[in-house]
């Protein structure tokens, strides 16, 4: 059914709209004046204010791998990252270690580890997804190149930008 | 006679390229400077002087105020597309047509006291305010053929809209002035400006003479006769026709809130849609001039031009220190003038929303031309009685 | 003003009256119109009188013209431009044009005041407006008053005209 609203009824002064702009004038006028004098926050002037110090514990940055205290690469290539990465970012050629070596028992190392930074989607399922506790997502949040190939992390960056973390869970080690 | 002429040409030459042309860049960055205030961001505050380009290690910021240089320079530089289905001729020459009758408009503005004895008003004619009237009813072909040559729907549909309002406002534009015309006896704008400095500005009711700065006294015999109760009676139809000069002025340079010519929401662009790098360029800068050239008439009719109050308006000899001085305080002050008006004129683009176009004739056919009408005919009965 | 200027003005209005006729899109043939009238006025202006020549650009040029324009816009009149040119017909008109030159010289030469020199007008104090406006508001007044009062019944006849629905 059609029904016709109802219009308000305007006196004079709605009429002529002239006091309704010049509220309005006024209005504006006013968050004009409270940016002038500081009044008003912004949004941070990004270069010259980095929210770095700011970022929570839970930032999800660009996703690193780390190597423990005992310098061992904590990856053991096994593709868990790789399967569920959505965006299909990551790319690990494993390689078998050697016979003589103390992590033996691995049996398997990332020979190549490559995270395509413009696929990545900072998603965390990775980290979340690796029974090795070798991957993390730091807090870098720049990640910046000028070429594609720059944008691909390989294995050598990655641990540049994880480096060393400590305190995780050592299941590898021999038994005491 | 060469002599009259090197004077003119160099008149014209300093007041378009020393103060208008970087005016209007500056208005355009005050338009966006001002707009993100008023919309509580910060706005364009990054472009200074590029020190890193040679070699510093840091960039002088300077509040942005670079930003024009850098827009003009990116508007040079980008590609200037003709589409296939334009009409060539009229393509080109439509920018040309949108940009040069602002400028002309400016040539009777009275835009300081002397300098070095010389009037500084570019041409002093005695057809004066309706010489800006001519030259601005003109800059509606820019608009118009950039809108038909475009050979497209909505610059064409921009066009009309902009031809039939700049018709429209036309009329009350030139009613609302006639009362001056009858308070003031002439349509010559040096001289209108003389009635102001000896009478008082016509947009204020009550004008205190007798105080003087420069020697320093105040006379208050002269000032209790300066106020008069038929004055200030006669202020009320004089501000009445500020109001709708104003009104109609927002209207004939395109500006919100009757910006629909080139209201972005429905018609994409508007009549410069199908324009690209430095044609586009002139549209904008036609536009902005436009709008100065309008608030230097504004302040020149109403705002006593040039004219400082309780500044001394010549010197004996204008050819000292002081007397140049004085000659450009006055241009300053004129500018000045015209700089918050400027303001004034972009505060309220960002309050107002858009008319819709039967609203914006109706309240240009219907109220303004009655108001401004009826004006005349107040300012007509009131005149007799006030003494000269 | 200098004769050169004189000779320019006239050459630019001549050429683009010329282009009124000739030009075969209707909006260029407006536009042709609007720079005649803009170089008539600059004539006006040769000879002192501002104000005829600013009415003239801003009644003319600035408005009738304009509205002129809208409607050849909204009309969209192609078929002007695919006409033929007529041969007899143009023939005709030069002809027609011969004669009337022939007979305007004739007239002119013949009569007395043609040849007469104008005495240079007066330059008081006062613009030409304020002589146009002496002249107008005294010596014809009522002429004036009739012919004002005959636009003002144009106008409202034409407000009543076009209301759709007359009660």
């Amino acid at each position: 059914m059609a029904y016709t609203i109802s219009r308000p009824k305007l006196n004079f002064a709605e009429k002529v709209y002239l006091p309704a702009i010049i509220t309005g004038l006024g209005i504006t006028i006013r968050h004009f004046i409270n940016i002038v004098t500081g009044k008003t926050k912004v949004t941070m002037q990004y270069p010259e204010e980095k929210w770095d110090k700011k970022l929570p514990p839970y930032y999800r940055g660009a996703p690193t791998l780390v190597k423990d205290e005992y310098g061992r690469e904590r990856c053991v290539a096994c593709q868990l990252c790789e399967f569920i990465c959505p965006p299909r970012a990551i790319t690990i050629h494993a390689g078998e270690i050697p016979e003589k070596d103390r992590w033996r028992k691995v049996e398997k190392f990332p020979k190549e580890f490559e995270i395509d930074m413009i696929r990545c989607i900072y998603c965390g399922l990775c980290e979340e997804v690796c029974p090795e506790q070798a991957i993390f997502l730091r807090k870098d949040y720049a990640i910046t190149g000028l070429t594609r190939q720059e944008m691909v992390h390989n294995k050598e960056k990655l641990y540049e930008l994880g480096g060393v973390m400590t305190g995780l869970v050592y299941k590898w080690n021999d038994k005491k | 006679m060469i002599i009259t002429i090197v004077v003119s040409l160099a008149k014209a030459i300093g007041l378009i390229f020393l103060i208008i042309l970087p005016m209007v860049s500056y208005t355009v960055y005050a338009e966006r400077r001002v707009s993100a205030m008023i919309q509580d961001r910060i706005g364009p505050n990054r472009v200074g002087i590029p020190l890193t380009l040679f070699g510093f290690p840091k960039d002088i910021p300077f509040y942005g105020l670079v930003q024009p240089i850098a827009d003009a320079v990116k508007l040079l530089l980008k590609e200037d597309f003709t589409p296939a289905h334009v009409n060539k001729l009229y393509y080109w020459l439509a920018p040309a047509c949108a940009m040069a009758p602002s400028m002309m408009a400016l040539a009777v503005i009275p835009f300081g006291s002397q300098l070095w004895g010389e009037p500084m008003v570019v041409a002093n004619v005695d057809v004066g305010v309706l010489w800006v009237f001519a030259v601005s009813s003109l800059g509606v072909y820019g608009i118009v053929l950039a809108g038909w040559s475009s050979n497209s729907k909505y610059p064409f549909l921009g066009g009309i809209r902009s031809s039939s309002q700049m018709i429209s406002y036309e009329l009350s534009l030139a009613l609302s002035v006639i009362p001056i015309f009858m308070v003031c006896g002439t349509l010559n704008l040096p001289d209108i400006v003389k009635y102001q400095i000896d009478h008082g500005w016509l947009i204020s009711p009550i004008w205190i003479k007798g105080i003087s700065l420069f020697p320093p006294g105040i006379n208050f015999q002269e000032i209790w006769r300066s106020i008069d109760i038929l004055k200030i009676i006669l202020w009320i139809p004089l501000f009445i026709s500020f109001i709708v000069f104003v009104i109609s002025m927002f209207a004939e340079t395109n500006r919100l809130p009757f910006d629909l010519p080139e209201a972005e929401t429905e018609l994409v662009g508007g009549y410069h849609t199908e324009y690209s790098s430095m044609k586009f360029a002139l549209f904008f800068l036609g536009e902005y001039a436009a709008m100065i050239a309008g608030a230097a008439v504004i302040v020149t009719l109403f705002f006593g031009a040039w004219h400082v109050p309780f500044l001394p308006t010549t010197l004996h000899n204008p050819y000292t220190v002081w007397g140049v001085l004085l000659g450009l305080i006055h241009i300053t002050a004129f500018f000045v003038k015209v700089a918050l008006l400027l303001f004034f004129f972009i505060w309220v683009r960002w309050t107002l929303p858009r008319f819709r176009y039967d609203q914006l004739m109706r309240l240009g056919w219907y109220f303004f031309i009655e108001i401004a009408l009826v004006n005349v005919f107040i300012v007509a009965i009131i005149l007799p009685f006030v003494p000269k | 003003m200098s004769p050169i200027l004189f000779w320019i003005f006239v050459a630019v209005m001549l050429f683009f009256g010329g282009m009124v006729v000739l030009n075969r899109s209707p909006v260029g043939s407006a536009l042709s119109l609007v720079v005649s009238f803009l170089a008539l006025a600059a004539l006006y202006v040769s000879l002192d009188a501002y104000f005829i020549g600013v009415i003239q650009i801003l009644v003319y040029a600035g408005a009738v013209m304009v509205l002129f324009l809208f409607i050849i816009m909204l009309l969209d009149l192609r078929a002007e431009s695919r006409r033929r040119v007529n041969f007899p017909a143009v023939c005709g008109g030069f002809v027609v044009i011969i004669l009337f030159i022939k007979v305007l010289s004739e007239v002119c030469y013949s009569f007395e005041g043609g040849n007469a020199k104008f005495p240079p007008i007066s330059q008081g104090p006062q613009g030409d407006v304020w002589h146009v406006g002496m002249i107008l508001f005294q010596q014809y007044n009522v002429p004036l008053q009739v012919v004002g009062t005959l636009i003002l019944v144009a106008s409202i006849g034409v407000v009543i005209l076009s209301k759709r629905v007359l009660k």
